[in-house]
């Protein structure tokens, strides 16, 4: 068996911590970001590929990563434009939606709603909802993955829960 | 707690004030998100758990692309767990319980590569073999081995393990002239101590001279144990 590319040499006296052990740390929430960030197209298998391709690309660049590198925060942002990729891939091929996947039934169908429902809004405010409340990310980093600041992260936030308030809760009250 | 339902309880009025809401931050601490939202036992899009089936796609991903550059598994023996790790070349290292398992894994990383990746398909072979090995079925080992851990002298003297039979004992001494220098008795202690592939280069059957078991990286009752496995069988 032959390698495509040699163990990697470390750069002069950084230590690094067995990948597998990033995986464990953060794979939680890098997979709560690609499940936020793609919507219903999560259980598709979509967050899975995003996911997945996220620390490919994080085991290729490790052993080269500065010794003081933030891992959540990079690899948050690697999944955010794994993501948006996978988004766009499929929207060129899209997946029905009136056909539930193969998969256990989801204990909380008003959680399927809520989260179509998220996957409407506008793309600020998808994204703010998704990252701050579904990811579990702080308003800070939400901002850093806009590329806007915390301020107006927090304001698409809250338009979004207006926006979802005055659809759900207003629908479900006629 | 559950992101979800943070956010269905703000929307249907269960839960905080809108403008308090927005200022909290959900996952209480998120360096350790695994915590609340790993608990939740429902599937839902916030449920955190990583399942094991894309913890393996993304081993045999890093495979196929030639980014792994250590697979490991970790293996029930009657010696207690050991760990098996295996390099593209072959099997590197072999770990017993008592050296443990993670500073291990935390010294490949350092001196091999931090590549590391629990990928149980690499090591198939190895944990056949050991396996057949503590069942008595198997006096010798056919795997791939990578010696890199071990350099200069105490490569020779490990590589010279293999020669001492299934079931037989040699000393200290005794590998020490094997291996070319007589007077090198201390540094073939340090070197079966040292060896990074214990059991499948069978440092256990090199005991002192007046033929007590001496020192083991396994501790003394794994050297005992494993001594008797191969006079019994």
């Amino acid at each position: 068996m032959t390698s495509r590319t040699r163990p990697a040499a470390r750069p002069h006296g950084v230590r690094r911590r067995p990948f597998d052990e990033i995986v464990t740390e953060f794979g939680p929430v890098v997979l709560r970001v690609c499940r936020a960030a793609l919507g219903s197209g999560w259980n598709d298998g979509a967050a899975d590929d995003a996911w997945s391709e996220t620390f490919l690309a994080a085991l290729k660049a490790y052993p080269e990563l500065p010794a003081d590198v933030d891992m959540q925060a990079w690899l948050v942002r690697v999944a955010h434009r794994k993501a948006i990729d996978q988004h766009r891939a499929r929207a060129r091929r899209p997946v029905p939606t009136d056909e539930l996947p193969d998969r256990p039934p989801d204990p909380a169908p008003d959680h399927r709603d809520l989260w179509r429902e998220v996957a409407t809004l506008p793309k600020k405010q998808r994204f703010a909802v998704a990252y701050h409340y579904l990811a579990g990310l702080r308003y800070a980093q939400v901002a850093e993955l806009l590329g806007n600041t915390e301020a107006a992260a927090r304001r698409a936030g809250a338009d979004g829960v207006a926006a979802l308030r005055r659809r759900l809760v207003m629908t479900e009250e006629r | 707690m559950n992101g979800i339902n943070e956010l269905s309880a703000l929307l249907y009025g269960a839960g905080p004030d809108l403008d308090t809401a927005t200022d909290g931050t959900p996952a209480a601490d998120d360096r350790n998100p695994r915590g609340p939202a790993g608990t939740a036992p429902d599937e839902s899009p916030t449920d955190a758990t990583v399942p094991r089936a894309l913890r393996d796609r993304l081993a045999a991903e890093a495979q196929r692309d030639g980014l792994l550059d250590i697979a490991y598994r970790t293996l029930d023996s009657p010696v207690g767990s050991l760990l098996l790790a295996a390099t593209d070349q072959g099997l590197v290292r072999v770990a017993f319980a008592v050296e443990g398992h993670d500073s291990v894994l935390a010294g490949l990383a350092n001196t091999v590569s931090p590549r590391i990746l629990a990928a149980p398909t690499r090591l198939d072979a190895a944990a056949r073999e050991v396996d057949e090995y503590f069942a008595g079925r198997r006096t010798r080992f056919g795997l791939a081995l990578d010696y890199r851990l071990a350099s200069g002298f105490r490569r020779e003297v490990i590589m010279r393990l293999v020669d001492i039979g299934y079931g037989r004992t040699a000393s200290y001494a005794e590998l020490a002239a094997a291996a070319g220098n007589p007077k090198a008795v201390r540094a073939v202690g340090t070197a079966c101590a040292r060896n990074p592939l214990p059991i499948v280069l069978p440092c256990h059957r090199v005991v002192r001279s007046d033929g007590s078991p001496g020192g083991y990286l396994g501790g003394p009752d794994a050297k005992r144990a494993l001594l008797a496995l191969e006079a019994s069988s």
